[in-house]
C-alpha cells in the first residue's frame, strides 16, 4: 500500500483531536479549527485532569520498559502528540513499541478510540523504525485493557482521517452539519453545532415572521 | 439548553470581593454577605468603590469570568478579562461582512421596528380602553407609521443608509409616544423625551441604566460565541464604542428593557424618591432604586419564551447569547441570513 501524506500544514495536527474526526468531521472542525467551544467546555476538564496528569518517566519492570507521557510525532501525517504510556518489551531482536491509552468510560461502539491509539503507533514506528503491531486501550470503568491489534483496515482508516482533518484545517472551513440521530443525540456539543439548523433557511423565516407581524396591519400594499 | 450563569453586580459602596477557595466573596464591614462559587459565575459587575482583591482578579481572569468596572452612574469605566481567544476565522467572516453589511442590518432594523411596534400594541390592548381617545388615536397613529416602516425594510431593497435612516425614523415615532405609556400621574415620573447622557428624568434614568445591563450582556455574548464586540454592522466603527453589543442589543431594547422600564414604573416599584437630581439637572437612580431594578432585571432574565427561530423554550437571558451565536453561524456560512429575534 502506498503511503499517504498528508497537506502541508504549519502546526502539526494534535493526535487527541483523531478521535473527534472520526467521530464526526464538522465536530472535529467546531472545536479545533472554531475553538471557542472548546473553551468553554474542554478547559474546565482540561484544568481538572492537569492537576492529575503524570510527569514524563520512565521506568522497568521486568523484561518491560515503561515510558509514561511521551512525546510522539509523524512528519508524513503531520501529526504531533502525547502518548500515556508506551511499553517497550524486550525481544529477541530489540524492544517492540506497546502504546496504551487511558480513557474514562468505557469502551465504545465507534472506533474513535482505536484510530487514536493507531495514530500513536504510526508516530512510533515512524521514530523507532521498526512495526508496531498492536496496542490496548485502558477504560477507567471497567478497569480492564482491551487489546487492539494496528491491522490494515484501522491503518487505513487512521491516515484517510488524518488527511480529511488536514485538509479541513488547510481550508479553515467548517463543514456543514448533516443530522444524524444516532450520532448527533449523543454528542455533547449538539446545541453548539445545531445540526438540524442549516435544513431552515432564515431568509425565509425573516420574510415569515415581518409577515406574521404585520398581519394585523391595515393595507397591504407595499410603501 | 446552555445554562444561565450569573451575573453578580454588587452596588454596595465600600463592600470587598475576595477569593476562597473556588468561591467569591462578598464583605461588607468585615461581615460575609455573599458566596458564590466559581462556577456559576459569567461575570462580576461592580459599581463605585468596591474593592476586588488581586488573587481574586486573577482567579477569575484565568477561569475567563470578566470584571466590569462602572461608576456609581453606570457609566463604564473599565473591563478585566483574561486571555481573548475568539475564533481568527470568525473574525475575519465579521470584518469581511462588516463591509457589505446590509442583510444583516435589515434583521436588526425589522426586529427592533416590529419590537417596538409590538410593545405599543401590547399597552393598547391591555389599556386602551381607559386612554384619552386623543392619545389612543395617537398611538395606533404611530402603531401604523411603525408597519409602513417594516414592510419598507422587510420588503425591499434598502441600502445601509436607507435603513439607518428606517430605524432612526422608527426610534422618533417610538419615543414620540412612549411617555403616554406611562400611567402613573406623579409630575416626577413623566417622559419628557429620550435624553441621554445624562438622563434628564426618572424614565430616561430607567432605561439609560437598564440599557448599560443590557450592553454589558450583548458584549459578553458576543465574547462567548467569539465575535468581536466591537465591530457591527448597524452601527458604525468608532474607537471605544461596543458597536457589534450594540447592534446586538437593538432588537431586543423594547423587549426586554423598555417593557421592564415601564411594568416599573406603573407598577409602582419605583417612585419619586428612587431617583436623585443633581446640579445640572442629570437624574439618577438612587442606591435603593437600583437594586430594585437590578432584583427586577434577574428575575425578568429568568423568565422563558419560545425562542422563534430556534422553535426551543430558551430563558430571556439566554437570548443575546443565542443570538450572538446564529449570528456567528451565518457569518460561518451555515445559515443563509441572521434569523432575527421578532417577539409576539
Amino acid at each position: 500500500m502506498p503511503a499517504i501524506t498528508a497537506p502541508e500544514l504549519d502546526e502539526p495536527i494534535p493526535l487527541s483531536a483523531l478521535q473527534h474526526a472520526v467521530y464526526c468531521l464538522r465536530q472535529a472542525a467546531l472545536i479545533h479549527i472554531e475553538r471557542m467551544w472548546e473553551e468553554n467546555r474542554f478547559t474546565a476538564e482540561g484544568r481538572v485532569l492537569h492537576d492529575t496528569v503524570h510527569e514524563a518517566a520512565d521506568h522497568r519492570r521486568g523484561a518491560v520498559r515503561r515510558v509514561s507521557a511521551m512525546p510522539l510525532a509523524c512528519r508524513r501525517l503531520n501529526l504531533a502528540g502525547t502518548a500515556d504510556l508506551v511499553e517497550f518489551r524486550d525481544g529477541p531482536d530489540g524492544e517492540t513499541a506497546f502504546p496504551v491509552e487511558y480513557k474514562r468510560g468505557k469502551a465504545k461502539l465507534h472506533r474513535a478510540d482505536e484510530v487514536q491509539l493507531c495514530a500513536q503507533a504510526l508516530c512510533l514506528e515512524e521514530m523507532t523504525g521498526r512495526a508496531v503491531p498492536e496496542g490496548a486501550l485502558f477504560y477507567a470503568t471497567t478497569r480492564r485493557r482491551v487489546g487492539v491489534p494496528f491491522d490494515a483496515e484501522l491503518r487505513r482508516l487512521t491516515e484517510q482521517v488524518a488527511c480529511d482533518f488536514a485538509a479541513l484545517i488547510a481550508a479553515g472551513a467548517t463543514p456543514p452539519a448533516s443530522y444524524r440521530a444516532d450520532r448527533c443525540n449523543a454528542c455533547s456539543l449538539i446545541e453548539l453545532c445545531r445540526p438540524k439548523l442549516t435544513r431552515t433557511s432564515a431568509a425565509e423565516f425573516r420574510r415569515r415572521a415581518i409577515a406574521a407581524s404585520l398581519a394585523d396591519a391595515p393595507g397591504g400594499e407595499l410603501p | 439548553m446552555k445554562k444561565l450563569l450569573n451575573t453578580l453586580y454588587v452596588t454596595t459602596e465600600g463592600a470587598s470581593l475576595r477569593k476562597d477557595g473556588e468561591n467569591l466573596v462578598a464583605e461588607v464591614e468585615s461581615e460575609e454577605r455573599a458566596r458564590v462559587p466559581f462556577h456559576m459565575l459569567a461575570s462580576v459587575v461592580v459599581f463605585g468603590g468596591v474593592y476586588v482583591s488581586p488573587p481574586l482578579i486573577q482567579a477569575l481572569a484565568a477561569r475567563g469570568i470578566t470584571i466590569v468596572l462602572l461608576d456609581r452612574a453606570g457609566r463604564f469605566q473599565a473591563r478585566i478579562e483574561g486571555p481573548v481567544s475568539g475564533n481568527v476565522l470568525l473574525r475575519r467572516a465579521q470584518y469581511r461582512v462588516s463591509e457589505r453589511p446590509t442583510d444583516i442590518v435589515r434583521s436588526f432594523v425589522s426586529a427592533k421596528v416590529a419590537n417596538q411596534r409590538t410593545v405599543l400594541q401590547r399597552s393598547l390592548r391591555d389599556y386602551g380602553e381607559e386612554m384619552a381617545v386623543g392619545l389612543r388615536s395617537r398611538i395606533e397613529a404611530v402603531v401604523d407609521r411603525l408597519a409602513g416602516i417594516l414592510r419598507r425594510v422587510g420588503m425591499t431593497d434598502l441600502d445601509v443608509e436607507a435603513l439607518r435612516g428606517a430605524e432612526g425614523e422608527a426610534a422618533f415615532g417610538y419615543f414620540s409616544v412612549f411617555g403616554s405609556l406611562i400611567r402613573v400621574t406623579d409630575p416626577e415620573m413623566q417622559f419628557g423625551g429620550r435624553s441621554r447622557r445624562p438622563p434628564r428624568d426618572a424614565v430616561n434614568a430607567v432605561l439609560s441604566f437598564i440599557y448599560v445591563l443590557l450592553t454589558h450582556d450583548c458584549r459578553s455574548a458576543a465574547e462567548a460565541v467569539g465575535l468581536d464586540p466591537a465591530v457591527g454592522f448597524l452601527h458604525r466603527d468608532r474607537p471605544g464604542r461596543p458597536s457589534l453589543a450594540l447592534d446586538l442589543m437593538e432588537e431586543l431594547r423594547p423587549v426586554l428593557a423598555d417593557r421592564l422600564a415601564l411594568s416599573l414604573i406603573n407598577r409602582r416599584q419605583l417612585r419619586p424618591r428612587d431617583f436623585e437630581t443633581q446640579d445640572g439637572g442629570a437624574t439618577l437612580l438612587t442606591d435603593d432604586g437600583r437594586r430594585t431594578v437590578l432584583t427586577a432585571w434577574q428575575d425578568r432574565k429568568k423568565e422563558e419564551r419560545q425562542h422563534p427561530f430556534l422553535g426551543e423554550t430558551a430563558q430571556l437571558g439566554l437570548v443575546p447569547y443565542l443570538q450572538a451565536q446564529l449570528l456567528s453561524r451565518h457569518l460561518r456560512g451555515d445559515l443563509d441570513a441572521y434569523p432575527p429575534y421578532i417577539w409576539k
